[in-house]
């Protein structure tokens, strides 16, 4: 029985190795493939038999055959990954297989009803494939014909949904569950996420950036979307003031678990010494010396909580290997607070003198962090005007190897800062 | 043809949706008033806000690269389970939102009748993060789905249960570009060989300027070969590394035989205890062997009994090794220490040790 692609839906391709991968518990992905395929009065069927042809096919000689190319939505000059087969002509329905890299809400959070929209967009236009989520925080809807592409994208964004990023661009963004179903949350992730991405959207959606530029937003430094290693731009919730103590939790805590057990694997673990657990079993908490590591926090959950001045860290330059090596974000602002839309406001002028200071000094193909490692930290400081903060370093540098003939012009500057600082904090205490 | 049929659709620049249309209205009401939460059992979170209001998590596994009956499959449980609100985490898990207590074990019961796992909280081995392999990217040395398949075939039991010193987090990445990101454990596509280089092609697919700069060694210069501009790469130089590759695809560095596969370990997000830490490499040049790569599942599987036998509770695979030391991790993961663990990139001499510390 000929389909309307013009293949044979009796036509199926062998796939002895892929077959393999449908026995043991997990769900398997081939089986999910296989019910696509196998769906005959479906558009996408022909394309899906194709395409476990190609991946027997790349299995059984070790080697990818896909390769890009450029294909993109009318009005964006990014987000939509092209792919088009090499071995076309031996799985010809699936010779355009793009991927619409599409910007999940905030948290990703949804409803079955959306769900169920989106699946219905996929069906028509689409191989039926969707993957929540990529590494960038998209919903990859994987494998549309160059034709289709537009018509997807147009029902997606009827519903609300955008394209993502891709390319030299502003990537797509993700935040943590924060706020919405978490306690050690210390800010507005959604608000955050939502603010700066959205003010910048031009930047993802018209790629102009030297090369890729990532923001991830996690609400504590449990820092559940990897933002330190994986974004340039990391905003991790903190706070300021002493952690918060239940003194009645934390005996029923040792109480339950044994004093051993609590001074071993929560005392004792402590990275900056900062915990002892009194002869009553309460807990004393050396704030000055806390790091906000969260290790005791996740511990005991029902005993100890963030403290109420909160706000969030910024570090900045996290990447993988390419071109100089890992890098992790570096700390830059050690404390910003984040309650008021004022604050927000600062978040995302921040955000856009950061942006602006890639635009302008990275090389093709460096990221931000590779930047201010070819420059140095103090040029970078300085042309996003930030002052120097000992939070920022492990330690002072070793090296002697330094031109210091203004460091008393310096050093004023930092009494000048501290006196400033002094000031602020007797305005904030006398109202 | 009216002028506006004519005329294309422009898109509506929504940007990222706002999700508190999507939020179960238990966690919308209780936004940034949450006190404290506990794990009842493994793949169940049970969060308690400051009112006292409870909800509950159900967490289940995914194989992420989901097809629509699958995804359809998870509403209708949804439906008939969780008040219709669910939301996936980093990990591709999926979680049902649930506000009434009595559904939890009936939701439980439905989705590991449909074949779908619970667990991957607390203590346990999470969904493996992955890329996207031979399916759908246009330079991997192997099939990531196919590897996470067989991997999380092999560890199960762990993610159903939360039974190791603290989380263990596994990536796997295609290429050397690591997309999958830091892991305590991580499996990455390592080359081995210099990229084959098809002269013919270079001029005309490649900006050369382009692709020398994109060398992090300089092994890459212009040349004419058989008359023709190209590229040529200093083999001594050359570190395999792949970077070529993207923008130059005639410089093809994936072979089936010389594409193999590492394995590392001790990478951390979290700032819990210890700083966040990159992965370490133990061991390479396995066999990129799909199906089901069974040599890679047999080293990971002797890190983890290793890890699960000897770490202490809360820590995670890096410090764990921290405290030991790396002699005895080699030796209890029974795995070789050769020259090539000794780093030779920017900054080798931060990672040698530099003290009189040693194990025995």
């Amino acid at each position: 029985m000929a389909n309307s692609n013009g293949g044979d839906a009796r036509d199926q391709h062998a796939t002895p190795m892929l077959d393999e991968l449908e026995t043991g518990p997990w769900p398997s992905f081939i089986t999910g493939l296989k019910r696509l395929r196998d769906s005959s009065d479906k558009q996408y069927a022909p394309m899906v038999n194709d395409l476990l042809g190609q991946l027997e096919h790349s299995y059984e000689n070790r080697l990818g055959y896909w390769k890009g190319g450029t294909v993109s939505v009318f009005g964006y000059g990014g987000g939509i990954i092209p792919r088009f087969s090499e071995v076309a002509d031996k799985f010809p329905a699936s010779k355009e297989f793009h991927t619409l890299r599409v910007q999940p809400p905030a948290g990703y959070h949804y409803t079955t009803d959306v769900l169920r929209q989106m699946c219905d967009i996929w069906e028509r236009h689409g191989s039926g494939l969707i993957a929540f989520h990529g590494q960038s925080g998209d919903i990859m809807f994987q494998g549309c014909s160059t034709e289709n592409t537009q018509k997807a994208f147009d029902e997606l964004n009827e519903i609300g949904f955008d394209l993502g990023g891709a390319g030299p661009a502003l990537r797509t963004s993700m935040s943590c569950v924060g706020h919405a179903r978490c306690e050690m949350s210390c800010y507005d992730e959604v608000k955050a996420h939502r603010e700066v991405i959205n003010e910048f959207l031009d930047e993802m959606h018209r790629p102009a950036l030297p090369y890729k530029f990532k923001f991830k937003f996690s609400g504590c430094p449990n820092d559940c979307v990897n933002a330190i290693h994986r974004a340039d731009f990391a905003v991790i919730g903190t706070w300021r003031d002493d952690m918060k103590v239940n003194q009645e939790e934390v005996k029923k805590y040792v109480a339950e678990v044994g004093r051993k057990y609590a001074i071993d694997h929560v005392v004792a673990m402590c990275p900056t010494r900062a915990l002892s657990l009194n002869d009553d079993d309460t807990l004393e908490v050396d704030n000055k010396s806390c790091v906000r590591c969260m290790h005791c926090l996740n511990v005991m959950t029902k005993a100890l909580s963030p403290g109420d001045d909160r706000g969030v860290s910024i570090l900045i330059g996290g990447k993988r290997a390419l071109k100089i090596g890992d890098l992790m974000g570096i700390m830059i602002k050690p404390f910003m607070k984040l309650e008021t839309d004022e604050d927000y406001e600062e978040l995302k002028e921040f955000a856009g003198e950061v942006i602006d200071f890639f635009a302008e000094n990275a090389l093709e193909h460096e990221r931000i962090g590779e930047t201010i490692d070819r420059i140095g930290l103090p040029a970078f400081l300085e042309a996003v005007g930030v002052d120097p903060d000992p939070n920022m370093v492990k330690h002072p540098r070793t090296s002697c190897f330094v031109r210091t003939d203004d460091f008393t012009e310096e050093a004023e500057k930092w009494y000048a800062r501290k006196g400033r600082k002094a000031d602020d904090d007797a305005t904030v205490a006398a109202e | 043809m009216s002028e506006a049929a004519t005329q294309p659709r422009m898109p509506d620049e929504v940007g990222v949706p706002d999700p508190f249309q999507y939020m179960h209205p238990v966690m919308k009401k209780n936004y940034g008033n949450w006190d404290w939460h506990e794990r009842p059992r493994p793949g169940v979170l049970r969060h308690v806000s400051k009112d006292g209001e409870s909800i509950y998590t159900v967490r289940a596994g995914t194989q992420r690269q989901m097809d629509l009956y699958t995804i359809r499959k998870l509403c209708d449980i949804g439906d008939q389970f969780a008040d219709g609100h669910v939301r996936f985490t980093t990990r591709s898990n999926i979680e049902f939102l649930v506000a009434d207590p009595a559904k939890v074990d009936p939701l439980i019961e439905k989705l590991q009748a449909e074949g779908f796992p619970v667990g991957g909280t607390g203590n346990s081995i999470s969904m493996i993060s992955h890329t996207q392999g031979w399916l759908h990217c246009d330079i991997p040395g192997t099939d990531a789905s196919g590897v996470v398949k067989s991997l999380m075939d092999q560890m199960y039991d762990d993610f159903i249960k939360e039974e190791m010193p603290n989380r263990v987090r596994i990536t796997t990445s295609c290429c050397q570009i690591n997309c999958g990101g830091q892991g305590d454990i991580a499996i990455n596509v390592q080359y081995t060989k210099p990229p084959r280089i098809n002269h013919d092609l270079v001029a005309n697919v490649c900006e050369r300027p382009a692709v020398v700069a994109r060398c992090p060694v300089a092994a890459i210069r212009p040349a004419m070969v058989n008359g023709k501009p190209s590229l040529e790469v200093d083999e001594k130089k050359c570190i395999c590394c792949g970077a070529c590759y993207p923008p130059c695809p005639p410089m093809q560095i994936n072979g089936d035989d010389s594409t193999k596969l590492a394995i590392w370990v001790g990478g951390k997000h979290s700032n819990a205890r210890s700083k966040p830490t990159f992965h370490k490499l133990v061991m390479a040049n396995l066999p990129n062997n799909p199906p089901r790569w069974p040599e890679v599942s047999e080293v990971v599987g002797k890190i983890l009994k290793a890890y699960k036998d000897n770490a202490r509770d809360w820590e995670r695979m890096g410090e764990w090794i921290e405290r030991i030391g790396w002699p005895r991790f080699f030796e209890l993961a029974d795995l070789p220490f050769t020259k090539h663990h000794l780093d030779t990139w920017t900054g080798a001499r931060h990672n040698m040790n530099m003290s009189a510390h040693v194990h025995f």
